[in-house]
């Protein structure tokens, strides 16, 4: 009696059920299914096992790309995160300040990536950009179309001036909850500015400096789109990160099997990073 | 360790204050003298914190002089003023050890270690906290961590004065009954001028030698707690001590005799002057329910315990009596008040009567 019962409870998780096996399940299985077959047109399929992985593995180009998308990953948490707490200490606390801060900071945010990207396309040209046309007028020799290390640049200050708001934003979250008796406290007990910071603020903002460090990682590492359409990729390879690879390999080349294989090592890494991260810095929150 | 005058202290939260309603406190001149505890007592939003903060230096006041010692601070930051103060929720660092966190106040003001070692020592041994020693402060119960807020004021030997918040808001109820004897203690033994802010009566009157109470913005009534009890000076220290508080009806009097509706009740004196309002209060620990007196109705009996408090009706006011736990409430009771709990007030403020 109890059995059916309690087996009807089935019934309510099934929509959920449902719509994550389509959303999430059965396209991964795809993914999964092409990774270890060979395709031809005229829905032929050859078993190929472990090929494609292999292949991936022992290419540069992928290496190359992962590396590229690890440096990034690195230099634009090294900026954001400290230029975002800067910015969020700085903020104001009350008055009217505060609205137009927040609506300041968070207009980036609302813009459409691949707008983003238009913008500092036509921004850092040196013909008709104000950005280009302006360094270059300086004297400074920049073109990120041809210079690899101008293309790093222009990307890098791109994904700084799209995302530090949303460090800011969750830090000033952090920020704005510590009652004012802290401060008062800290008055009293003759703390330095420093202190303040760093036994106060800090310590305050830990939890929400953990989702801002994995959201921005989670995301450079996935960058595409302001990428591709600032630069392409290039000059050369010199700004293809991984998933502009893995485009250019599905569509451009239409090779689906490395394609596929390339998509779960990808999604994996990934997976394996964010947990690594959440690891430590839960744990070492835990420890203190 | 220091006396504080507050000398005619005003202040108001607001750019240009004009009217005496822009002012949070209105008027306050008082003198905490050197090693006493002191309470204030009042309704939220009566100034009493902005007093506080006032002393501490968090604040700056509108107008007046605050003096240590004879010495004017009003323009000295509270760093220099060398104060310490514990606030409504307990602050500590909780990414420090307790002893680090007692030591911070001293390690901030570039105390030589092996000074501040001595002294974090004693101070744990002061507060219990000497088993904790090396613990996180984050893990710990909130009585502890109000006692490392405390610590860290103790700690500096020198602090001018200790000044509390309504420190026991978020502890347990036992907890507060042995922190605060602990508080006593501590006050006994080292002298600490102390003054505590409080909208809890039990807590003023048992921790402080003298209450002040405030109202509105300024002090009605300085007093030892058995002087607050027996001659409330205003109307509003009559209701806001005792449980319950000060029967308060309008009467008018003529002689030695105050008029209530159609009852008459004797005094002890003639009032000095009997100009404005004229209220008597008596407190509900005074009035005597027995067969002689006046007619009562009575309403409700709240058996708390100890005693039995008794709601009735007198002339259409409504009255509270304390009657023991044993006590019999005769069928056709009848209430009178006790000569000496009795108190005149002409427009709020108490007014002495003669032989």
């Amino acid at each position: 009696m109890d059995k059916t019962w309690n087996n009807k409870a089935w019934f309510l998780v099934l929509p959920v059920l449902v719509l994550v096996a389509f959303s999430a399940v059965i396209p991964l299985m795809t993914v999964v299914n092409y990774s270890v077959q060979d395709t031809f047109g005229n829905n032929q399929f050859f078993w190929a096992g472990t090929e494609w992985f292999e292949e991936l593995l022992a290419s540069d180009r992928f290496w190359q790309a992962m590396g590229r998308n690890l440096i990034f990953s690195f230099i634009i948490l090294a900026i954001e995160v400290p230029l975002g707490i800067f910015i969020a200490l700085n903020m104001p606390k009350k008055g009217w300040g505060v609205p137009v801060c927040l609506v300041l900071m968070a207009l980036p945010l609302l813009i459409p990536w691949n707008v983003v990207g238009t913008i500092w396309q036509v921004f850092g040209r040196n013909d008709i950009g104000l950005l280009g046309y302006t360094v270059n007028a300086l004297g400074i020799d920049y073109n990120y179309v041809k210079d690899p290390f101008d293309a790093w640049v222009t990307v890098i200050v791109m994904d700084v001036w799209h995302w530090t708001s949303l460090v800011v934003l969750l830090c000033y979250a952090g920020l704005v909850s510590i009652p004012d008796a802290f401060y008062q406290a800290a008055k009293i007990d003759g703390a330095s500015r420093w202190s303040v910071f760093r036994y106060i603020q800090l310590p305050k903002m830990q939890r929400v400096l953990l989702i801002a460090v994995l959201l921005r990682f989670m995301d450079s590492f996935m960058i595409y789109t302001e990428p591709f359409v600032v630069t392409g990729g290039g000059p050369g390879n010199s700004t293809t990160f991984l998933s502009i690879d893995l485009v250019k390999m599905a569509l451009g080349q239409f090779d689906l099997g490395p394609a596929a294989a390339m998509s779960l090592v990808y999604f994996l890494i990934i997976l394996l990073l964010s947990w690594v991260f959440y690891t430590v810095m839960t744990n070492y929150d835990a420890e203190r | 360790m220091a006396r504080i005058d507050v000398n005619h202290i005003r202040h108001s939260y607001l750019a240009d204050p004009r009217k005496d309603s822009d002012f949070a406190l209105k008027e306050v001149h008082h003198t905490f003298e050197d090693g006493g505890a002191y309470a204030l007592l009042g309704p939220s939003g009566c100034g009493k914190t902005t007093l506080l903060n006032i002393i501490s230096g968090l604040l700056r006041p509108s107008h007046g002089q605050l003096l240590f010692n004879g010495k004017d601070v009003t323009n000295l930051s509270t760093q220099e003023r060398n104060i310490a103060q514990v606030f409504q929720f307990p602050v500590i660092y909780d990414t420090m050890t307790v002893y680090d966190n007692l030591a911070f106040p001293l390690r901030n003001r570039g105390v030589p270690e092996a000074d501040v070692d001595r002294k974090v020592r004693e101070t744990l041994e002061m507060t219990d906290l000497a088993s904790w020693a090396g613990r996180k402060a984050r893990g710990l119960t909130a009585d502890q961590k109000q006692k490392i807020s405390l610590g860290r004021g103790l700690v500096r030997s020198d602090v001018n004065a200790i000044l509390f918040d309504e420190p026991l808001t978020v502890i347990d109820p036992h907890m507060k009954w042995v922190l605060r004897s602990q508080l006593k203690q501590l006050h006994r033994r080292f002298g600490y001028t102390m003054v505590y802010v409080t909208h809890d009566q039990t807590e003023a009157l048992t921790f402080a030698e003298r209450v002040v109470v405030m109202y509105d913005g300024e002090i009605v009534q300085i007093g030892t707690p058995a002087e607050l009890f027996e001659r409330p000076r205003h109307t509003f220290v009559g209701y806001f001590i005792g449980s319950p508080g000060m029967n308060v009806m309008p009467v008018k009097v003529e002689g030695k005799v105050a008029r209530l509706g159609s009852q008459s009740i004797q005094l002890p004196g003639a009032l000095k002057s009997a100009e404005g309002s004229i209220e008597l209060g008596v407190r509900p620990e005074y009035v005597r329910i027995g067969s002689k007196g006046m007619p009562v109705s009575i309403t409700k009996v709240e058996d708390v315990g100890r005693h039995k408090v008794i709601r009735a009706k007198l002339e259409g006011r409504d009255i509270a009596a304390i009657i023991g736990e044993d006590d019999e409430i005769p069928a056709d009771a009848k209430v009178s008040f006790e000569p000496a709990g009795i108190n005149i007030y002409a427009d709020s403020w108490r007014v002495e009567m003669g032989a």
